[in-house]
């Protein structure tokens, strides 16, 4: 392979009875957009905290751009950006003050590596002396991350940098992350959002500690691997309570108003569908074929017995 | 009032000082309906309803909720609402069963009453072997579960949800909405605020909020129709930002 | 060094943009000193003095009258025998009696040495020594007259005597008592809430990840708040001189260098109180309970430890500000020097080193 910038193998980690992350082998190469993609307790955050050198695995080993996260430790503290869930940031300094405390504890200046943090710190510029703490919760955000890369890191590591930002924030970040991602840095971001793991190049998807896949958003996708039915019926609550009682169902999930439906019987044509759910008196709105989501894929993995 | 709408709201206005924080409201929510009110943060979603809930006064309209208007009847508006925030109302440090029995005494549910509603919940949310454990012990999806059933013991007719399914898996999550999709077909009407939008995407009806006003209101389907879009996360970014520009 | 500095620029920010913060640091010196001072001179303005006079001479009666003259006191009683001490004092009619001895003018002229007792009733500590220390001043003022139109050389030695609590070391001057407090409440309670702060908040974990050294941070955070424990520690002396005339007999240079060393060592225990408390609320709660009050009950500032039962005088033993007390209030009232001083000097700097060690092998480089 080209180059690695991130590999961890075979790591573990347990608090007490609680097994946070279980046997994680991953490789993140030089330049790549990568998601840790999973609900709260998946060991996202453990994971980024060991691989930022804030907590100490119980086994395994993760390097960092060549340098091992427990015997390189200051080395690797030079060469990494991380911006933690809480955003972190001073709330009683102003948005300036934070930005040049954090570009001088990393022993630089504003001034040195402005035109990286440029397209995004503009964006608040204007309100740099206002107090961080008056800032909404996606002005915030833009300044928790020009303060994560002040300091030109080779590796940036975001730990759900959009949980509790409104919907138009979370997609501008995600446009200034594709927009970093040009210059070369490495970028891992987690998120328990399934709909943001198509923003990523690849995705690891995470729950109860363990990877349950690694691959591109569009892989992921293809290698889906039933029919999926589209359903949407008058009544969204009966339809679901109807398909989940039919012995041919394999998996009904509401998405919104609709239903998402795949059959034991991998032949099955939409009549034979429609014939059932109208011999129970459903009115059908819509039956469709339609591609798998992430969200798809991800409860058909949590579905599946482990893999030796 | 027509029989059917359980909250009916005309000009609901709120004003600090020069600010609109809510600017002429006019909407109405049928009963058994789920009902989501959308808004990017600070578009004054928490001051409407805190308005509905009857813990702020509004500065003009005329507000209904479950028959009784929120001026002078908070009293008995409180006794018809349940509410649920993601931001657990549980108490971490007592267990499933003390949550339980703490607010079904809140809201003055006799001891028979209350014996009988814990352990049909126990046994509904498939808890009746962890009853004694902490809150904190139990997982996030139960928790959230629970919080709800909890929020809906003293069978109100409207429950108001604030952000109600952030950060759990997708089965998890699915298994929040059965619920709530069970309530609403019992005739609870559910009124969900968010600013996720695949929360949106659940509700019958959904509203969304800038700067203080309603800008968009209809189901899911009609809102991703008008806009030509597949998702309420694109409907709701048309909006926002076509706001913005 | 760069880092350094801004670092600790950032934390005078956050020490002059909380309200909160700035009036603890000098909102509650300044209240403490004005609170005690008042307390306990208002109570010695014409305290009731009883005088058993077994001579009844010209000198007797002068000393009489200055006592009374100056205005702290009012002659309460004349008692004829000392046996009347004891119930004047349960009666609460006087608080010290003054004991002349028979031939005063007599014995002082002949060079002898007269007999002059001050006895007072020290169950309320506070009031008796300053008493006694009024009275005797009033004494020695009237001696060194005397000395001054050579009419008798100074003779009058005052013999105290203290009823109910007869040694008095404890409470003598309130200053050092309260910079002992307050440079322990600055100093480790201060620390430990702003290290507190930061983890709470998060940013501990952008700390640990920058290239700042564990070092830099942990002095970082301690040297705003040694400057300003230090400004305290100087307001609190100049306040209680020019307010109270209180004053400092001794090196005032080394009265501050100590002060320093137990501004050190407080620092070192909130740093200490940091590692383990993960929140504001717990190091708040750890340095009241912890911290405060053993220095105000047990170092000796208000009740004298030589009276507590002998588990509580070690544990007393164990307390740095009982030190502190000691050494601040020697320099100002006897006017002593570190020759006297070097042992409690030695303690206070071997408890300094022992705790800054600790709580740097303590302070964490990872999260948990």
């Amino acid at each position: 392979m080209n180059n690695r910038s991130i590999e961890i193998v075979e790591l573990n980690k347990r608090y007490g009875t609680i097994q946070a992350i279980k046997n994680i082998n991953l490789t993140i190469q030089t330049g790549e957009l990568f998601g840790l993609v999973g609900p709260d307790g998946a060991g996202k955050t453990t994971l980024i905290r060991i691989l930022t050198t804030l907590l100490l695995a119980d086994s395994g080993k993760a390097s960092v751009n060549k340098l091992d996260v427990v015997k390189n430790y200051k080395q690797l503290r030079e060469q990494i950006g991380y911006m933690p869930g809480r955003f972190s940031l001073y709330m009683d300094l102003s948005v300036e003050e934070n930005l040049a405390f954090f570009a001088t504890i990393f022993g630089t200046s504003i001034q040195e590596n402005y035109d990286l943090i440029k397209p995004i710190y503009s964006q608040i510029e204007a309100f740099k002396t206002r107090k961080a703490g008056a800032l909404s919760g996606g002005m915030k955000q833009k300044l928790a991350l020009s303060c994560a890369l002040i300091h030109r890191p080779k590796v940036l590591f975001l730990d759900e940098p959009t949980t509790g930002v409104d919907a138009v924030s979370r997609v501008e970040f995600w446009e200034m992350l594709k927009e970093l991602k040009n210059t070369g840095i490495t970028i891992l971001v987690s998120t328990p959002y399934m709909d943001e793991a198509e923003l990523c190049d690849r995705v690891a998807l995470m729950q109860n500690g363990e990877i349950l896949s690694i691959e591109s958003p569009d892989e992921l996708k293809n290698n889906f691997p039933h029919d999926l039915w589209y359903i949407k019926a008058e009544n969204q609550y009966k339809l679901l309570q109807i398909l989940r009682t039919w012995e041919k169902t394999y998996s009904a999930h509401g998405f919104g108003q609709s239903i998402h439906f795949v059959s034991q019987d991998s032949q099955m044509k939409e009549d034979e569908i429609r014939q059932f759910l109208e011999s129970k008196t459903c009115k059908i709105q819509r039956i469709m074929r339609i591609g798998a989501s992430i969200e798809d894929c991800f409860m058909e993995l949590m579905n599946q017995p482990k893999k030796a | 009032m027509t029989a059917e709408n359980i909250i009916e709201v005309e000009n609901l206005t709120k004003i600090y000082g020069q600010f609109y924080a809510n600017d002429h409201l006019n909407f109405s929510v049928k009963k058994g309906e789920i009902f989501g009110f959308l808004g990017a943060n600070g578009a004054g979603k928490t001051t409407a309803i805190r308005i509905l809930c009857g813990l702020s006064k509004p500065s003009g309209g005329k507000i209904t909720v479950a028959g009784f208007n929120v001026y002078n009847q908070t009293e008995q508006i409180k006794r018809n609402i349940g509410y649920m925030s993601q931001k657990f109302s549980l108490y971490d440090d007592l267990t499933v069963k003390e949550n339980i029995e703490f607010y079904g005494g809140i809201y003055g549910l006799n001891n028979k009453t209350l014996r009988q509603k814990t352990s049909d919940l126990l046994q509904k949310l498939d808890l009746t072997d962890k009853q004694n454990f902490l809150i904190k012990d139990i997982p996030l999806g139960w928790k959230q579960r629970l919080a709800f059933s909890i929020a809906i013991i003293h069978d109100p007719q409207i429950v108001f949800l604030d952000e109600p399914t952030g950060g759990v898996d997708p089965i998890t999550r699915r298994h929040f909405w059965d619920l709530i999709y069970e309530a609403a077909f019992s005739g609870i009407t559910i009124f969900v605020t968010t600013h996720y939008m695949d929360e949106a995407e659940y509700c019958d009806r959904v509203s969304i909020m800038v700067d203080g006003k309603i800008i968009a209101l209809d189901s899911p389907d009609n809102l991703k129709n008008t806009y030509q879009v597949d998702t309420m996360n694109e409907v709701f970014l048309k909006l926002a930002r076509q706001k913005i520009n | 060094m760069k880092a350094f500095k801004g670092f600790v620029i950032k934390e005078f920010y956050h020490i002059f943009r909380d309200y909160r913060t700035m009036l603890i640091l000098f909102g509650i010196p300044i209240a403490q000193v004005i609170l005690f001072g008042y307390i306990i001179t208002t109570e010695i303005n014409e305290a009731g003095v009883a005088v058993l006079d077994n001579s009844k001479d010209a000198v007797t009666r002068e000393i009489q009258n200055q006592m009374l003259a100056s205005g702290f006191f009012k002659i309460t009683a004349q008692l004829s025998s000392e046996t009347e001490i004891e119930s004047i004092f349960r009666k609460g009619i006087a608080k010290e009696v003054i004991v002349f001895g028979a031939n005063f003018e007599e014995n002082l002229r002949k060079g002898e040495g007269s007999d002059l007792q001050i006895v007072a009733d020290a169950s309320d500590a506070n009031v008796a020594n300053l008493l006694v220390s009024y009275t005797t001043a009033i004494v020695q003022n009237y001696n060194r007259q005397q000395m001054a139109d050579m009419q008798i050389p100074m003779q009058i030695e005052p013999r105290v005597r203290m009823y109910y609590n007869p040694e008095l070391k404890g409470v003598y001057f309130f200053v050092p008592g309260i910079m002992s407090v307050i440079l322990m409440l600055i100093s480790a309670m201060m620390t430990s809430v702003s290290i507190a702060r930061e983890k709470e908040m998060g940013n501990m974990e952008i700390l640990l990840v920058s290239p700042l050294r564990p070092i830099q941070i942990i002095i970082g955070k301690l040297m705003p708040y040694f400057l300003l424990s230090f400004v305290n520690a100087v307001s609190v002396i100049s306040l209680g001189w020019l307010v109270f005339d209180v004053p400092v007999n001794g090196s005032i240079v080394l009265l501050l260098a100590e002060s320093m060393l137990f501004i050190t060592l407080a620092l070192s225990l909130g740093l200490l109180i940091s590692s383990v408390a993960a929140s504001q609320q717990v190091a708040m709660f750890i340095s009241m309970l912890g911290l405060m009050l053993p220095t105000i009950l047990l170092s000796g500032f208000i009740y004298p430890t030589e009276n507590m039962p002998l588990w509580l005088e070690l544990i007393s033993y164990a307390m740095p500000p009982k030190y502190y007390i000691i050494i601040a209030k020697d320099i100002m009232l006897k006017g002593v020097g570190l020759r006297y001083l070097w042992p409690e000097t030695l303690v206070l700097l071997g408890m300094t080193l022992f705790f800054l060690i600790v709580a740097s092998k303590k302070f964490k480089i990872r999260l948990s």
